[in-house]
This record gives structure tokens, C-alpha cells and sequence, in this order.
């Protein structure tokens, strides 16, 4: 039996670990703070200071030499294009080396160093995609400075991203589902169109949004394959009056994207053009907050509904 | 495996039993064909990493061609564009070393406490909160987070330090810092979220604390999970450019000092690349052999982890 003195010291020793409970409850809700009044601190001064620029005129003007007369036409147009290239190569492809990993590939060798290489590509910098980009595409593929190379430079970017997502969401398809359709006699491929990659539909969605959000944020890579940053003009529009309709001249035409346009005024002296920088800022914010706003929602929803 | 109209037919009349096989060989051929195409689709990221290492080394065997590795190594000046040039890539080096370790002093120690915090002592409801809020964070374009630093940062640091010149790599770091937490902080709480039940049941019945068990059972049983993560931030802080090219200037300045500006590998080429190079010339070389030194040191990383993760794993 303990005796009295030894009870003081065992209630003291109790009571000081749980301090120490309280004590690091406090220091880790103060870290998490710490990280969301950057968030709004970051939101808030870009706000203040791009809002008041912000206006119909921003939107539909290119830019020019005088800070109060530039916008960001051609950067949200060039922006919208490369993400359209972007999109239509690294979704398919993205899928696809998703399936095939997931339901098709044999365990061997091959596989692995496919795995292990996805792994690895998800951390290399995103300017070595440039320089990649910068060599092949650019020079050896002799597409110049265009939409194209852009495009094809994110969408090699964005594919980890999108593979990773796909394989997640077909993992977590119960055996059950794919036992189901092979027991009525579908082939392989019947069961994967008609089950898997419909039940892994927004898994994917959510990771294409995730992918994009982050397309669209990227400037080094862009920068790299040595985009413009004054574009005074529109590339040539997609359809035209008379026939094809069609017209693919956008492709190879220059461009510049929308952080490429903010780093332009953020690099010049004037306090004129770091507003326009902020306000570009701000409209690029918004376009990456709802993107990935609206990918966690995505998630959350399903990750309520769908009970196997 | 035949339809079952199929069948029925086939029992009928003996003579489609050829068509039959004809269509079975058919759709065997589809299948096949299929599954090459998305066998192809799954190589394209081999080509990419084949490409990547293609186009780094090539470009800069024709640099070395010109610059010997030794003089690279050793030179203490960069000064490609210059008639009297220089390649001492460890000039560039020292810029993305120093703002690295500005950014890994706030990352780290954050990142994790933010990870136990979020695994072993949130309540639900902050928990749900905090993570998408995280993943916003990590999701905002960096060029953002470079125009934070020069504009919100720095003049915050220096109003405490008025010598603090407008470009450094203080400011860029931390900001890098606050752009690693979050991958930090989610990929060791998956980590921590992976360690059993029972060890911490375990813990508890002895009569630890909460703290006492997320620090020596939690942490320890997690720790090649949080390990990769640090790896990971180390490699994102080294391959960052855009916060460094914008708010770290874009002299190259031999200097662990985090109060002076300096560049770093990345934002050498922005730098050249937003320049009109012409292609083929040493200047445009020069972005190569950086480009591969950068790879080489994150490939490093790479490997490091991949050791650290077999070494520290524990099996349950």
C-alpha cells in the first residue's frame, strides 16, 4: 500500500502529464493557426488590393504599357486553350494507365518499374517538365512556342495526379461487383466499360478537377518552354464561318496563361501594375480554390453516399 | 463464352458452330488489342521519366563538351551570360540550400505538430475542418504564394528589420515553408492514422497520457511514413521556383546568409528561359546541366526515402 506522501507525488506526477496533454492541445490548434491566417492573410491582401481593379474592362482588355488601360484577355483565353489540350491528352491516357494497372497488369517486373516510376514522376520539380518539354517537344517535335507544347507539357504533369486517382477509386470497387458481371460472361474489357469505369466515375472526377486546379496554377514549366508574356492577340478561333467550320490553327499559335501575366507585373517596379498583378492573382485564386472547393465536395458527398 | 442465344442457335444448327468460333476469335482479338492500347496509355510515364533523363543528359554532354565537370564543381562564380563566363554551379547551389533549409526550419517542426495535433488530438469536427482547409492551402498556385512573399512578407520582416533588402531569400523561405506544411502535415497524419488501435489501446491501459503516446508509440510506429513525407517536402522546397524567382531575386550570390538575395538553380532558368536565347547556345545549354543537377539531387532524395521507408518499416 502506498502511503501518503507517495499518493501526493503519484496525483502531482498525474497532474503534471496532464499539462503537458493540454499544454501540447494548445501548441498544436496555435501551428494549425498558424497555417490558416497565412491563408487568410495571403486571400485578404490580394483581395484588398485586387478587387478595386477588377472590373469588365480587366476581363476583355489585352495587356499594355499603361497599367490602368492592361488586362488579361489573352491570358485567360490562352489559359482556357492550353487547359482544353491539357485536358483531352492526360484524362484518356490517365485513365487507361490507370486500368491497365489496376485490372489488367500481370505481376512482374514491368509493372513494377511502372508503378515505381509513377511514384518517382510525382516527385520531380515541375520546371524539369519544362526543360523536358523545352528539348523535345519544342525543338525535336519542332511545335515552337505554342498551345500544343504547353499543353502536352501540363498534361505529362498532371498524368501521376490522374493515374493515381483512377486507381484509388477502382480499388475501392468491392470483388463482388467485377465476380458479378464475369459470372453472366463478360469479357474483360465489357466488364470494365460497363462497371468499373462507370462506379469510378467521380473518384476520377475528383482527381482530373485536382489535376487541373494545379495546371492551371503552373508557371515555371510554362515560362520554360519559353511562352510569351506580352501576347497582344488572340490566338485564331476554333470554329470558323465557313467550311471545315473547324480550324486547329490555335494549336500552334503563341500564348501566354494567366500566371505568366501576374509574374509579368510582378516582377515591374510600378505600383500600378502590382495591382493589376493582384487582381490577376485574385481572379486565378478564385478559379484554383473553386476547382479544388469544388473536388473536396465531390469527395466528401461521395464518401457519404456510396456504401457498398 | 457464347450468349445464350447464341448457344441455343449453335444447338439448332451444327453448321454456325464456325461462326461461332469466328466471332469467339474475333472478340479474343479485340481484348487483346485493347489491352495493349491501355498497356501502352501505362508506358507513356516510363517514356516521360526515359525522356526527361534523355533530353538532361544529352543537352548537357554538349555543355561539359565545353565546361569541364571540375571547373563546374569548384568555380565560386556564375556568370554564364557574361564574355568572361563562369559556371560555378555552386553559387546557384548555395541560394537553393539555404532558402531549402529556411523552409524545412517552418515545415518540419509545423507540419508535424499540425500531423499529432490532427491524428491523436483533434476532435472530430475540428479534424473535418482542418483537412480540406489544408488541401486548399496546398492547392493555391505558388506565383500566389511569390507574390505574398515580396508584397506581405517582406515588408512584414522588415518593419521588425528595417536592413532586410527587398529581395531575399528569408522571406522566400519561409512562404515555401508555409506552401510545404500541408504535404508535410497530411502525409504523416496517414502515417499516424496507420498505426493499430491496439498500440495505442495498449499505451493507455498502461496509464500514458495522451501526449506520452503520441510521441513514443504513435510517432516511433509511424516514423517511416512521416520520414517520406520530410523527404518529400525537402524535394518540393528544392525544385521550388516560382516563390524564389520572384521574391528571392535573380542575382547569382555565393551566400548562406537567408538575409541576402541570391538565385537558386530554378530561378536561373526562368531567368534564361524568359530571356530570348537563341537555341543551341551555351547560355541554353547552361539551363540543362542545372536542370540535371536539380534532378540529381531530388532523385537523391528520392532514394534516400525509398531506404529510409524499408529500414524504419514496421510490420504489424
Amino acid at each position: 500500500m502506498p502511503n501518503a506522501r507517495d499518493l501526493v507525488a503519484i496525483r502531482a506526477l498525474i497532474a503534471s502529464h496532464k499539462r503537458w496533454d493540454m499544454l501540447f492541445g494548445v501548441v498544436g490548434l496555435v501551428a494549425l493557426m498558424i497555417g490558416v491566417l497565412t491563408f487568410v492573410a495571403l486571400f485578404a491582401d490580394m483581395a484588398i488590393d485586387g478587387i478595386p481593379r477588377l472590373n469588365w474592362d480587366f476581363l476583355t482588355s489585352f495587356p499594355s504599357r499603361k497599367p490602368a488601360q492592361a488586362g488579361i484577355l489573352s491570358a485567360w483565353v490562352g489559359t482556357a486553350l492550353v487547359m482544353l489540350v491539357t485536358a483531352f491528352f492526360a484524362v484518356p491516357l490517365g485513365v487507361a494507365a490507370g486500368l491497365y494497372l489496376e485490372e489488367y497488369a500481370p505481376k512482374n517486373w514491368m509493372t513494377d518499374i511502372i508503378e515505381i516510376n509513377i511514384t518517382n514522376l510525382a516527385g520531380v520539380p515541375s520546371i524539369v517538365y519544362g526543360l523536358l518539354a523545352l528539348g523535345l517537344f519544342v525543338y525535336q517535335f519542332g511545335l515552337g512556342h505554342s498551345v500544343l507544347a504547353a499543353g502536352l507539357t501540363l498534361a505529362l504533369l498532371i498524368l501521376p495526379v490522374v493515374i493515381v486517382a483512377t486507381r484509388e477509386a477502382i480499388r475501392s470497387i468491392p470483388q463482388g461487383i467485377r465476380e458479378g458481371a464475369y459470372a453472366l460472361g463478360g469479357t474483360q474489357w465489357q466488364v470494365c466499360k460497363d462497371h468499373i469505369i462507370p462506379y469510378s466515375m467521380p473518384g476520377i472526377l475528383t482527381g482530373v478537377i485536382i489535376g487541373m486546379a494545379r495546371a492551371i496554377g503552373e508557371t515555371a514549366p510554362i515560362i520554360t518552354i519559353g511562352a510569351l508574356t506580352f501576347i497582344a492577340f488572340l490566338p485564331a478561333p476554333p470554329l470558323k464561318l465557313e467550311p471545315p467550320f473547324v480550324s486547329f490553327d490555335w494549336l500552334f499559335s503563341g500564348f501566354t496563361v494567366m500566371p505568366i501575366q501576374m509574374f509579368n507585373w510582378t516582377s515591374r517596379p510600378e505600383a500600378a501594375f502590382l495591382q493589376n498583378a493582384a487582381a490577376a492573382g485574385f481572379v486565378l485564386v478564385i478559379m484554383t480554390l473553386a476547382m479544388n472547393g469544388f473536388a473536396i465536395y465531390l469527395r466528401y458527398r461521395l464518401r457519404k453516399n456510396i456504401k457498398w | 463464352m457464347a450468349s445464350v442465344s447464341g448457344e441455343v442457335t449453335s444447338v439448332l444448327q451444327p453448321a454456325s458452330q464456325n461462326a461461332r468460333l469466328a466471332r469467339r476469335r474475333s472478340r479474343f482479338i479485340r481484348e487483346k488489342a485493347i489491352e495493349s492500347v491501355l498497356f501502352l496509355a501505362a508506358l507513356v510515364s516510363v517514356f516521360t521519366t526515359l525522356g526527361i533523363v534523355y533530353i538532361l543528359v544529352a543537352e548537357s554532354v554538349v555543355f561539359f563538351e565545353q565546361v569541364s565537370l571540375w571547373d563546374f564543381l569548384t568555380d565560386n562564380q556564375w556568370t554564364p551570360l557574361f564574355d568572361d563566363a563562369h559556371f560555378g554551379i555552386l553559387v546557384l547551389l548555395s541560394g537553393t540550400l539555404t532558402s531549402s533549409a529556411v523552409a524545412l526550419i517552418i515545415a518540419i517542426p509545423l507540419g508535424t505538430v499540425i500531423a499529432i495535433y490532427l491524428s491523436e488530438f483533434a476532435p472530430f469536427s475540428i479534424r473535418e475542418i482542418a483537412k480540406p482547409f489544408l488541401e486548399l492551402l496546398g492547392g493555391v498556385p505558388t506565383i500566389i504564394y511569390g507574390y505574398f512573399a515580396l508584397l506581405f512578407v517582406t515588408p512584414l520582416l522588415q518593419w521588425f528589420y528595417p536592413a532586410l533588402p527587398g529581395f531575399n531569400l528569408l522571406s522566400a523561405g519561409i512562404v515555401m515553408g508555409i506552401m510545404i506544411i500541408p504535404y508535410v502535415a497530411s502525409i504523416s497524419e496517414d502515417a499516424m492514422r496507420a498505426v493499430p488501435m491496439n498500440l495505442r489501446e495498449g499505451s493507455y491501459a498502461m496509464g500514458a497520457t495522451r501526449f506520452q503516446t503520441a510521441t513514443r508509440v504513435v510517432v516511433p510506429a509511424a516514423i517511416s511514413g512521416i520520414a517520406s513525407a520530410y523527404i518529400l517536402g525537402i524535394s518540393r522546397a528544392v525544385g521550388e521556383t516560382m516563390i524564389l524567382a520572384v521574391a528571392a531575386g535573380m542575382q547569382p550570390n555565393l551566400t548562406f546568409n537567408p538575409l541576402e538575395p541570391a538565385a537558386t538553380i530554378t530561378a536561373f532558368i526562368v531567368q534564361v528561359a524568359l530571356g530570348d536565347l537563341p537555341h543551341g547556345s551555351i547560355g541554353y545549354q547552361t539551363i540543362f546541366a542545372a536542370g540535371l543537377t536539380l534532378m540529381l539531387f531530388t532523385l537523391a532524395c528520392n532514394i534516400a526515402g525509398h531506404m529510409l521507408r524499408k529500414s524504419f518499416r514496421e510490420a504489424y
